[in-house]
């Protein structure tokens, strides 16, 4: 049976510890090329718009950041649930690893969207369906933040914090349809997995590249976060001792 | 299990009418936040009228949510929800019964009151049967949800604050609905599409949100 994969390996935050370092270290160095090849071609390559003038660039923000803040509340309810479900401890801080990155881009989808609502639609902010869903995301990320740091035992902090963020789940489809089910002022999708995008091939590859970009860092950073939480729960443990006196 | 469920429902009855100030305190508070509009936005009957939906919808929905905290913080406080935990009935038929119970004190006042304080705002009296039964279909919708965050935030510090952050947001579906219900009346398009999807929440609230709220009375109780 020796050869057989040990699945659970990296669920220890002992063997997580230095795969989080090298992962951090890989996702971060690919964020940072990815982000200046995709921001090279926002502003050099792509042509211009003919209806939205050079105003439309932001696109290559706004809609990576609107994506990365929906998919990392899955990816953040994924885990509370596993941690919910099998009693794992590194999934709970996962989750809390990544609750302030998804906090951080649906507050810059919703910064960038206003900066762009202002010159094609004449105003910073509407009531429309899919703004109205994304502040929404923004407040169920503030209270699964708010709810963990009110609570001091950090089991309990990650088993409420699970229940809240999968009660909360309901609402990323929302957002997603929204544009479909209620037509309002938002445009709907631009690109979809079953047709061709209706933009040019430029813009789509460099909106694709900022997504790459945003992910990456996502990652990075959430693995930078995960590694704290690592140590600071595990503060009292031998290899935490060992680890943190090898350095000093 | 009726019998169990009957006997929570009386016993919680029991006990808020043993304690009438506290039932009343949230009624007067839904009185006073409605009244405060006309004073607020000045008392043109036209504006009144449009905003009446949207005022009355969020006091109740702030009242409801004040009177959340006390749902399990006394049988906490008591020892009593300990031993609820401990008993061979189902948790979350024993939460769903007082969700119900909590209901019939702090809600349903809130549906009887409605038709007076939309009277303040000029509000077409062939409107009220949507008002109320809007109200009646999503304020047990407010209860049940909010069950879930008062029991996530059960005896933690900063608990009413918390409870609006984690609660609020889970609240603005119903709200929407609910509120365009009368909208949707006004314009003459009929409330009926608005209801049915109030009905929905409240179904699916049911099903879901008492054993929710078990788990998280458990995580509470770890």
């Amino acid at each position: 049976m020796s050869s057989r994969i040990n699945w659970f390996k990296y669920a220890s935050p002992q063997t997580f510890y230095p795969l989080a370092r090298t992962l951090a270290g890989g996702f971060g160095l690919l964020a940072a090329v990815f982000c200046v090849v995709g921001l090279y071609i926002a502003f050099f390559v792509a042509p211009t718009d003919q209806q939205q003038g050079e105003a439309y660039r932001i696109i290559f923000i706004h809609v990576p950041a609107a994506w990365m803040s929906m998919f990392i509340y899955l990816v953040m309810a994924f885990w509370a649930g596993i941690g919910l479900a099998f009693n794992t401890r590194l999934s709970g801080m996962m989750a809390s690893a990544l609750a302030p990155t998804g906090a951080l881009f649906t507050f810059i989808a919703l910064w960038t969207g206003s900066l762009w609502g202002k010159p094609t639609w004449g105003t910073w902010w509407v009531w429309d369906a899919r703004l109205t869903s994304e502040l929404i995301l923004l407040f169920l990320y503030f209270g699964f933040l708010a709810l963990q740091a009110a609570i001091d035992d950090p089991r309990r902090a990650d088993r409420a914090g699970a229940v809240l963020a999968l009660v909360g789940v309901v609402n990323i489809p929302i957002i997603y349809f929204s544009v479909k089910w209620w037509n309002t002022l938002h445009q709907g999708a631009s690109v979809s997995l079953t047709g061709a995008p209706t933009m040019a091939a430029t813009m789509f590859a460099g909106m694709i590249i900022m997504a790459f970009a945003f992910w990456f860092y996502s990652i990075a950073s959430a693995m930078m976060r995960v590694r704290c939480i690592i140590l600071e729960r595990e503060r009292n443990s031998d290899w935490v001792a060992e680890h943190l006196g090898s350095r000093a | 299990m009726l019998e169990i469920v009957l006997r929570v429902i009386r016993r919680d009855l029991l006990l808020a009418m043993r304690r009438r100030s506290d039932v009343l305190t949230v009624l007067l508070f839904f009185v006073i936040v409605v009244s405060l509009f006309p004073l607020g936005v000045g008392p043109e009957p036209a504006l009144l009228r449009t905003i009446a939906p949207g005022v009355i919808w969020v006091a109740a929905l702030l009242a409801s949510m004040l009177a959340l905290s006390r749902v399990f913080s006394q049988d906490h406080a008591d020892g009593t929800l300990e031993q609820m935990l401990l008993s061979a009935t189902p948790l979350s038929i024993i939460v769903a019964a007082k969700v119900l119970a909590h209901w019939l004190i702090t809600g349903l006042p809130l549906v009887l009151l409605a038709p007076v304080l939309a009277l303040q705002f000029d509000l077409p009296q062939e409107f009220f049967g949507e008002l109320m039964l809007s109200l009646l279909l999503g304020t047990p919708a407010l209860s049940l949800i909010g069950a879930i965050g008062a029991a996530l935030t059960l005896g933690l510090r900063g608990g009413g604050a918390l409870l609006a952050l984690l609660v609020l947001p889970l609240y603005i579906p119903v709200l929407i609905v609910g509120a365009g219900a009368l909208d949707a009346a006004a314009a003459g398009l009929g409330a009926g599409a608005h209801l049915s999807l109030l009905g929905a929440f409240l179904v699916v609230a049911a099903a879901f949100a008492p054993w929710v709220v078990a788990v998280s009375l458990r995580i509470a109780f770890e």
